[in-house]
């Protein structure tokens, strides 16, 4: 049995997760990753917005930040590029990243600065009772989509690699071996990666959107994973309802915090 | 610090002044998204900051800039954004989680006229009270605000000493006046300067209570990566740092919080009287008006009255009870600034009806000139009180 205890907080459990939320197994493969990875716990930074998702912060013995809703990129991204020697993990929800933290979200992508980000996409707000997110689908019901959400949902991993991503994956919590392979790739790539984590919200999607407790929607997600590799041979169409699970992007380039650095070499040398 | 050094003379803006006295600091880590009149501390300290081995980052706005400070303050760094009012309106919410977290970082922000877009390239002192109660929540905030080049400096290297004794975010109010002027100043050379950096924890880590009730109400700072590691959160949150719903462990948090400022005002206070011994009529001013004052005040004592300035380096905490001592010599005051009387309010409210306190405002951009000033000291010298 792998212990998790030498990463957890266990003093501060229980965990204010609802049961059958998703999260946890988050969380299980992100310890799994770095303790596959042999990551030290003090040269790890773990930064979180505002969310349910971004609780997790609070839970695990690493260097932990619990910032505001939506900035928790900006944060990183300054303890990145005051200490390179850490690695920064950023823990958020589709709301945090991809809502109120849009700009920050593409921007630190943009500039590939080289922070792991794990984003909760349980489609809803789920601390703030089930609002309607950016990724709620069109249709669904939300505490404040009474009708049905009307708009297009972002495509988060999508975003990421056009906004310059060197690193972008999606798994689902139905297959937490998968998820923690990704994130462990993701630690590893010097540069912006994303992985995105499809986790259920039972309490604040579930239920309004009658979509049984949490372990019945882990099989939903199962049924409707696609392969990407499968997924590249299917029409749009057919992908309708689906949800492609994979690496989509996986090449370093240059890196924002080592550029910044060849600057100050530059005048190191001239000294 | 005094204001000749040995230091060769220079003739430079009160913006490079900022940006001079905190790389003089110590600060090492920059984030900031251009703004008029306060762009050039950016400019500057983009090319100065890799020389020292530092950072500088241009974020994608305001919110994210005063969030990527905080960040790099917590593994150790010193560090700094610089603004103004529309970019300060933004900031506000971060501001906020400094305070709760005690994560010490400066924010300049060179005060435009306002509201909304207002006078970009016009004085104004219209943002002391956002200064003071812009974030949200009951709190304590450290002000500064220089009235000349090389007071600039000082204040800039104050407010990073100030942030990193007590733990807490500390704003330089300069104003475009003072950002854009260039005066010939004379530097203080390394050695002339005082700088204090923040208490780290030399216990064990199990020891280690990051936000511990001390005697000093500041509690020993540790970096990211250090060892120490410990969890940051703008919740209320007991000693450990952890949230906490209890009534008690909030008490104590917010006490502690306002009692590390309270409980060193004199320390954090700061202001000089000019021609203070015998006045009648006392002027109150800050930043950029204090020049006007004080020429005001010389040219009313060549009319033979007797008045005197009161010039506040320090806006937040207060100088009431200051205030109230000198009401005590005089007959009135006068309070100078480009506002329509916030600070103005804070007088009264220090005096409590103990003598009048009158005004000389304006909000149009232009600055408030000596002898509007003067107008109002010979008005107010002719009348029975
Ligand atoms: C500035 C600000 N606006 C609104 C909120 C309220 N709020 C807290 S969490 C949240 C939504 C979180 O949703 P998501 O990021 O999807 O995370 P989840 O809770 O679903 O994990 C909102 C709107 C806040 N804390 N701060
Ligand atoms: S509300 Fe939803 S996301 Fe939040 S803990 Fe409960 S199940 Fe999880």
């Amino acid at each position: 049995m792998f212990n998790y205890d030498q990463y957890l907080r266990i003093t501060k459990f229980p965990l204010i997760w609802c049961p059958g939320c998703g999260d946890g197994i988050v969380l299980k493969s992100l310890v799994r990753a770095i303790d596959k990875l042999g990551l030290e716990k003090d040269s790890v930074c773990m930064v979180s917005g505002i969310g349910c998702a971004s609780r997790l912060t609070g839970y695990v013995d690493f260097n932990t930040l619990h910032t505001t809703h939506g900035r928790a990129m900006t944060f990183a991204t300054g303890v990145k590029m005051a200490k390179p020697d850490l690695h920064v993990i950023v823990i958020t929800g589709d709301g945090d990243a991809t809502a109120i933290g849009g700009n920050h979200y593409i921007h630190a992508a943009r500039r590939n600065i080289d922070l792991t980000v794990i984003l909760f996409n349980n489609h809803i707000y789920g601390m703030t009772g089930g609002q309607v997110s950016p990724t709620t689908p069109k249709g669904m019901l939300a505490s404040t989509a009474p009708y049905g959400s009307m708009d297009h949902t972002f495509n988060i991993s999508g975003l990421a690699q056009a906004a310059g991503a060197s690193f972008v994956a999606r798994a689902s919590v139905h297959n937490g071996v998968q998820l923690e392979n990704y994130i462990a790739k993701a630690i590893q790539n010097k540069g912006f990666s994303l992985v995105e984590a499809m986790s259920p919200c039972p309490t604040a999607y579930g239920r309004r959107n009658r979509l049984g407790a949490g372990v019945d929607m882990i099989e939903d997600l199962k049924r409707d994973a696609v392969p990407y590799s499968k997924a590249k041979k299917m029409t749009p169409e057919e992908l309708e309802g689906k949800v492609v699970t994979g690496i989509f992007i996986n090449e370093e380039h240059p890196e924002c915090r080592s550029e910044y650095q060849k600057i100050i070499d530059r005048f190191q040398k001239e000294k | 610090m005094s204001e000749k050094s040995n230091g060769k003379a220079r003739v430079i803006t009160g913006n490079e002044a900022c940006a001079e006295g905190a790389l003089a600091a110590g600060m090492r880590f920059f984030a900031g998204y251009p703004i008029t009149p306060s762009s050039e501390i950016a400019e500057v300290l983009s090319a100065k900051l890799p020389k020292y081995g530092g950072v500088f980052l241009q974020m994608e706005d305001e919110l994210g800039s005063i969030g990527a400070i905080i960040g790099a303050s917590l593994t150790g760094t010193k560090t700094m954004t610089a603004t103004s009012g529309p970019g300060f309106s933004l900031m506000q919410e971060n501001l906020g989680y400094a305070v709760m977290t005690e994560v010490p970082c400066v924010i300049v922000n060179v005060m435009r006229g306002g509201p909304s877009t207002g006078l970009p390239t016009l004085p104004s002192q219209g943002d002391v009270m956002q200064a003071r109660w812009g974030t949200h929540g009951d709190h304590q905030i450290i002000a500064l605000a220089p009235f000349s080049v090389r007071e600039t400096f000082d204040l800039t290297v104050r407010a990073f000493n100030l942030a990193e004794k007590y733990r807490t975010p500390v704003i330089l109010l300069m104003d475009e006046i003072i950002g854009h002027v260039n005066e010939k100043v004379y530097l203080p050379s390394e050695d002339e300067i005082n700088v204090f950096d923040r208490i780290r924890p030399t216990g064990s880590l199990e020891e280690y209570l990051p936000y511990e009730h001390t005697k000093s109400r500041v509690p020993a700072m540790a970096d990211f990566g250090s060892g120490y590691r410990y969890h940051v959160t703008g919740l209320a949150h007991d000693e450990t740092g952890f949230p906490t719903n209890k009534a008690s462990e909030i008490n104590k948090l917010m006490d502690r919080l306002d009692q590390k400022i309270s409980m060193n005002r004199e320390d954090i206070i700061d202001f000089d009287e000019y021609m203070m011994e015998d006045a009648e009529i006392a002027i109150l001013s800050y930043g950029s008006t204090a020049r006007s004052s004080r020429h005001a005040v010389r040219l009313a004592r060549e009319n033979g009255i007797n008045v005197g300035l009161m010039r506040l380096r320090t806006i937040w905490p207060f100088a009431d009870e200051e205030i109230k001592k000198i009401s005590e010599k005089v007959k009135l005051w006068i309070v100078v600034e480009m506002n329509r009387g916030q600070i103005a309010h804070e007088v009264e409210w220090a005096v409590a009806g103990k003598i009048p306190v009158f005004k000389v405002n304006r909000i149009d951009g232009d600055p408030i000139n000596p002898l509007q000033i003067l107008e109002k000291i010979k008005e107010l010298a002719n009348v029975q009180l």
